[in-house]
C-alpha cells in the first residue's frame, strides 16, 4: 500500500493479535517500517499503541501474527533479545540513573571489559563518537545525569539506544517533558538518524509535532488499524476523525438538572506543580468536565484546590466564602472531597477494612468523648456496601482484596458518606468494569441533581460528553476553553487537547 | 464466608499466644528447671523484669503501627532515670521527681515528632540522632558517673516482694497491666487509634481523608516519649541509682517484642496484646536459659532465631 522499494522493510508486523483475558487488545494489526523513515503511531488512550510496541520490544508475546526484521523472522522472548536484534525503545519516563554519570549510564549493562576489568578508554571513545554523531559534543561524559536538563537527558537516552547500532528506534512520547528549544534539538537528531537509515516509530499525542517530525502514520483504534498514509497528504482533521470514529454505545443517565449558585470559584489559581494559573467557576447541580491529555494540568488543578499541592497564587472560594487554610483537612471541613486517580497508592489504605476506608474522612458521627462506636460504624458501612452493590465479604474485609471496580466504589462511597458538597473526581472510571462504570455515572447524575457540584477529570471523551454540563479543556498546563458540553464534539475536544486551539 | 473470616481472625489473635505457650511448655518439660520454672515466685520475678521493656513497647507499638520507628527509646530511658535520680538526690519530693522524669521523656518524644514532621526526614534518622543526643545529655547531667539517691518509695515500685503483701505483684507490674489495657483500648476504640492505623497503612490516604497527619505523628512520638519516661522511672526504681550507661541496646529488645507480636515495620499492623506477648516470650526465654545455666550467647542466638521465625510465620499467615 505504500512504496517501500524492492528490499524487505526493516520491520514488518502482520496480523498481530493480543488478548488480555476476555478483552482483545490487538485484533490483527499490520505495521511496517522502512529504514530511514519516521512512522507515527497514533491513537487514543487504550487504542493499543503501547501493547503493540511492547510486543515489538519483546516485553509481551503476541497470541497471533508474524514479525520480521529485514525479512528474517523475529520472535523476541524478552526485551534483551529485542535489543540485541537492533530494536531500541525510549520510554516516556526516562530510564536513566540520576546518580550516575553520562558515561556510566550509556555504558550500563554492556561495559566492554578484559577479564572483568573495564576498558574505559574504548568506552569513552565510542560514546564521544555517538554524541558527536548526534551533534551534541557539548555533553560532558563525567556530568551526573541529575545535573542535566531534560533535553540533554533525552539525548543521552538516544545515545544509549543507538550506540550499538540499533536499526529500529521506538520513541514513546519523547517530547512530553521537553521545552520548545529542546524539542527542536530532538527533531534535528531525528532527522540525522533518518538520514543514517534508522527506522523510527514515533508515538505522540501532539499532532502538530507529529506533522513536523513524521513521514508516514498509522492510526490504531480499539485494537485495529483505523487508517494509514503519508503525513504530508493528510490533514490533521482527517487524522483526528480516524482516531475518534467510534460508535457511542455507553449509557449516560441524565435527569433534569438545574445549575444553581456558584459553589466553587477558582481565580488565577496556580499550584506548585502547575505551569500557569487557571480560573473557572463550578455551580450547584453542575458537572464540569476537565478534558485534556495526561499531564496537561487537570490532576494538578484538582490537587491544588484540595490542598494536596501548595497553592502559590490566586484564590479558591467555596460558596462565596474565602477558604483560608489550604490543608486537606480544612477542605474536608469546608465540604470538599477528592477521589484520587491513584486508587492503590493514595485512594485507599489497602490493609485496612472497607469500614475503616469508608468512614475515615468523617468519624464525627461515631465519636463520643474520643471513643468510636464501632457497631454504628459497621452498620453504616454495610449500608453503603448494599447501596453501591460492593462485592465483598462484609464491612470488615480488607480493601486490598477487592476488585478494581469495587475498590473504586469504596472510594466513591467515602465521598458520599462524607456528604461532600464539592466532589473532585480524578479519573473515577479508570480501570473499572462496564457495569461499575454505569453505576458511577448514575451516582454522579444523582449527586448533581441533589445540588452538589462535581469536577470530573477524564481522558475518555465520550464519557465527558455524555455526563458533563460544561467541559473545560487543558493543553500543556493552560486552560484552553470552557464551553457547554453541546458546544463540543469528540473531534473538537481532541483538537483542543492536542493543539491547544479551540475551534 | 463469615465463619472462615472469624476463624482466621481467631487464629491471627492466637498465633503469638502459641509462641508463648511453646516457650512455657519447653521449659516446664526440662527436668533440670521444671520444678522451679513455673513457680509463682519465678513468674513474679519474670513479670517484674519485663516492666521496663513492656512500658517501652507500649509506646513503640503505636510508633511502629504508624509506620515509624523510635531508636531513641533506650537512651530516653537512661536519660529519665538520671533525671529522677538527680531530682530525688536534690531533695525534691518523689511524686514531683517522677512527674519530671515522665515529662522530660515526653519532651524528647515531642522533639522527635516535631523534627520528623517539620524537617520531613525519616523517623529512623531523627531518632538515631536523638539516640546519641539523649544518651550524651544523660552522661553530661550525671558527670559521666552514677547518681546515688537516698531510698524512697519510688524504689518499691519494682520491689521483688511488694510492700503491702496483698498486692501480690510489684506496683510497677500493676501499672504495666493497667497501661497496657488502656493503650489497647486507645488503639482499638478511639479516633486517635484509627488515625494511627490509617497513617501507617497509607499516609497519602490519611491525608486525603482529612487526617492531620503531622499532628498525629507528633502526638505518637510524644506518647512514646512519655512511656520511655515512665520506663526510666522504673529503671531508677530497680537500680536505686541514676545510671547514664544503663539500657544500651534496649531499644532493639523493645522493637523485637513489637515485631514478634505481629507489628509490621512497614506500618498499619500491630497490637498491644501481641507486643506484650512478645515481651513475655523474650523474658521467659532469658529466665529459662539462665536457670538452665546456658551461657548468655545461647540466649542471644535463640532470641535472634525467634525474631526471624516470628516475622516469617507472620508473613506466611498473611499470604494465606
Amino acid at each position: 500500500m505504500t512504496p517501500s522499494g524492492p528490499p524487505p522493510p526493516a520491520l514488518e508486523m502482520r496480523g498481530i493479535v493480543k488478548r488480555f483475558g476476555a478483552t482483545e487488545a490487538l485484533a490483527g494489526v499490520d505495521f511496517t517500517l522502512s529504514g530511514g523513515e519516521v512512522h507515527a503511531l497514533l491513537g487514543e488512550n487504550g487504542a493499543g499503541k503501547s501493547t503493540l510496541m511492547k510486543i515489538l520490544s519483546g516485553a509481551l508475546h503476541p497470541d497471533g501474527g508474524d514479525m520480521r526484521l529485514d525479512g528474517r523472522p523475529y520472535h523476541p522472548s524478552d526485551p534483551g533479545v529485542g535489543r540485541r536484534g537492533g530494536v531500541a525503545m525510549i520510554y516516556q519516563e526516562l530510564t536513566l540513573a540520576p546518580h550516575l554519570t553520562v558515561e556510566e549510564n550509556i555504558a550500563l549493562g554492556r561495559e566492554p571489559h578484559r577479564r572483568g576489568f573495564l576498558r574505559r578508554t574504548e568506552v569513552r571513545r565510542k560514546i564521544r563518537e555517538t554524541l558527536d554523531f548526534l551533534h551534541h559534543p557539548e555533553i560532558d561524559l563525567d556530568a551526573r545525569i541529575a545535573a542535566l536538563g531534560m533535553g540533554a537527558r533525552q539525548i543521552v537516552e538516544i545515545a544509549r539506544a543507538i550506540m550499538d547500532r540499533s536499526r529500529i528506534l521506538v520513541m514513546d512520547e519523547p517530547t512530553s517533558s521537553l521545552t520548545r528549544e529542546d524539542m527542536d534539538r530532538l527533531f534535528q537528531v531525528i532527522r540525522k538518524l533518518r538520514e543514517d537509515g534508522v527506522g523510527i516509530v514515533y508515538i505522540s499525542h501532539f499532532l502538530e509535532e507529529v506533522k513536523e517530525a513524521a513521514d508516514r502514520f498509522t492510526v490504531l483504534r480499539d485494537g485495529r488499524v483505523a487508517g494509514a498514509g503519508r503525513i504530508a497528504e493528510t490533514s490533521l482533521g482527517d487524522i483526528i476523525r480516524l482516531m475518534v470514529g467510534r460508535e457511542m454505545n455507553a449509557f449516560f443517565p441524565r435527569t433534569g438538572r438545574v445549575s444553581g449558585d456558584v459553589l466553587l470559584s477558582v481565580e488565577d489559581m496556580k499550584g506548585g506543580a502547575m505551569a500557569l494559573p487557571v480560573s473557572f467557576d463550578l455551580r450547584r447541580g453542575e458537572i464540569l468536565g476537565l478534558a485534556g491529555l495526561v499531564g496537561s494540568g487537570r490532576t494538578e488543578t484538582l490537587r491544588t484546590i484540595f490542598g494536596l499541592d501548595p497553592k502559590e497564587e490566586g484564590s479558591v472560594r467555596f460558596a462565596g466564602k474565602h477558604a483560608p487554610s489550604g490543608k486537606p483537612w480544612a477542605r474536608i471541613e469546608a465540604g470538599v472531597g477528592l477521589l484520587s486517580e491513584d486508587r492503590q497508592g493514595e485512594g485507599l489504605a489497602l490493609s485496612l477494612s472497607i469500614k475503616d476506608n469508608l468512614t475515615l474522612s468523617r468519624l464525627r458521627p461515631y465519636r463520643r468523648l474520643g471513643f468510636l462506636n464501632d457497631s454504628l460504624r459497621r452498620s453504616a458501612a454495610a449500608g453503603w456496601i448494599d447501596r453501591l452493590k460492593i462485592k465483598s465479604t462484609g464491612p470488615e474485609s480488607a480493601a486490598g482484596g477487592l476488585s478494581g471496580g469495587n475498590q473504586q466504589k469504596v472510594a466513591l462511597a467515602r465521598l458520599l458518606h462524607q456528604e461532600a458538597d464539592v466532589l473532585l473526581l480524578d479519573e473515577p472510571t479508570r480501570g473499572v468494569d462496564v457495569g461499575s462504570k454505569s453505576q458511577i455515572y448514575s451516582w454522579m447524575d444523582r449527586l448533581a441533581a441533589e445540588g452538589k457540584g462535581l469536577l470530573f477529570v477524564s481522558s475518555y471523551f465520550p464519557e465527558l460528553l455524555g455526563v458533563c454540563d460544561r467541559i473545560a479543556v487543558f493543553h500543556r498546563g493552560t486552560l484552553v476553553a470552557v464551553r457547554p458540553a453541546d458546544g463540543w464534539t469528540e473531534e473538537r475536544l481532541l483538537a483542543a487537547a492536542t493543539t491547544g486551539k479551540a475551534s | 464466608m463469615k465463619r472462615s473470616a472469624r476463624l482466621t481472625s481467631l487464629i491471627n489473635l492466637m498465633a503469638p499466644f502459641l509462641g508463648l505457650i511453646l516457650v512455657v511448655l519447653i521449659f516446664s518439660l526440662m527436668p533440670e528447671v521444671q520444678s522451679r520454672f513455673l513457680r509463682a515466685g519465678n513468674l513474679k520475678a519474670v513479670a517484674t523484669q519485663s516492666v521496663i521493656v513492656a512500658l517501652g513497647a507500649l509506646g513503640m507499638t503505636v510508633v511502629i503501627i504508624s509506620g515509624g520507628i523510635d531508636l531513641s527509646a533506650a537512651s530516653n530511658i537512661a536519660f529519665t532515670s538520671v533525671i529522677v535520680a538527680a531530682a530525688v538526690n536534690a531533695g525534691i519530693p518523689p511524686v514531683l521527681a517522677i512527674l519530671a522524669g515522665v515529662a522530660l521523656g515526653g519532651l524528647i518524644g515531642l522533639t522527635n515528632g516535631l523534627l520528623i514532621t517539620k524537617l520531613k526526614l525519616v523517623p529512623f534518622i531523627i531518632t538515631l540522632g536523638m539516640m546519641g543526643i539523649a544518651r550524651g545529655l544523660a552522661k553530661w547531667l550525671a558527670h559521666n558517673q552514677k547518681i546515688d539517691a537516698p531510698l524512697s518509695w519510688i524504689n518499691e515500685l519494682m520491689a521483688k516482694t511488694p510492700h503491702p503483701p496483698w498486692l501480690l505483684l510489684a506496683p510497677g507490674v500493676w501499672l504495666m497491666i493497667v497501661l497496657a489495657i488502656a493503650m489497647a483500648v486507645v488503639l482499638r476504640k478511639t479516633v486517635f487509634g484509627r488515625h494511627v492505623f490509617a497513617v501507617g497503612s497509607n499516609e497519602a490516604t490519611a491525608r486525603l481523608c482529612g487526617i492531620r497527619t503531622d499532628r498525629t505523628k507528633i502526638m505518637i512520638y510524644a506518647l512514646a516519649g512519655l512511656f520511655c519516661g515512665l520506663a526510666g522511672v522504673m529503671e531508677f526504681s530497680r537500680l536505686t541509682v541514676g545510671d547514664p550507661t544503663v539500657a544500651v541496646g534496649l531499644e532493639l529488645d523493645i522493637i523485637a517484642a513489637v515485631v514478634i507480636g505481629g507489628g509490621s515495620l512497614s506500618g498499619g499492623a500491630g497490637s498491644i496484646l501481641g507486643s506484650m506477648i512478645g515481651v513475655f516470650i523474650m523474658s521467659l526465654l532469658r529466665n529459662g536459659c539462665t536457670m538452665m545455666g546456658w551461657p548468655n550467647y545461647i540466649q542471644e542466638i535463640i532470641i535472634g532465631v525467634i525474631i526471624v521465625a516470628a516475622v516469617a510465620l507472620d508473613r506466611l499467615r498473611h499470604r494465606a
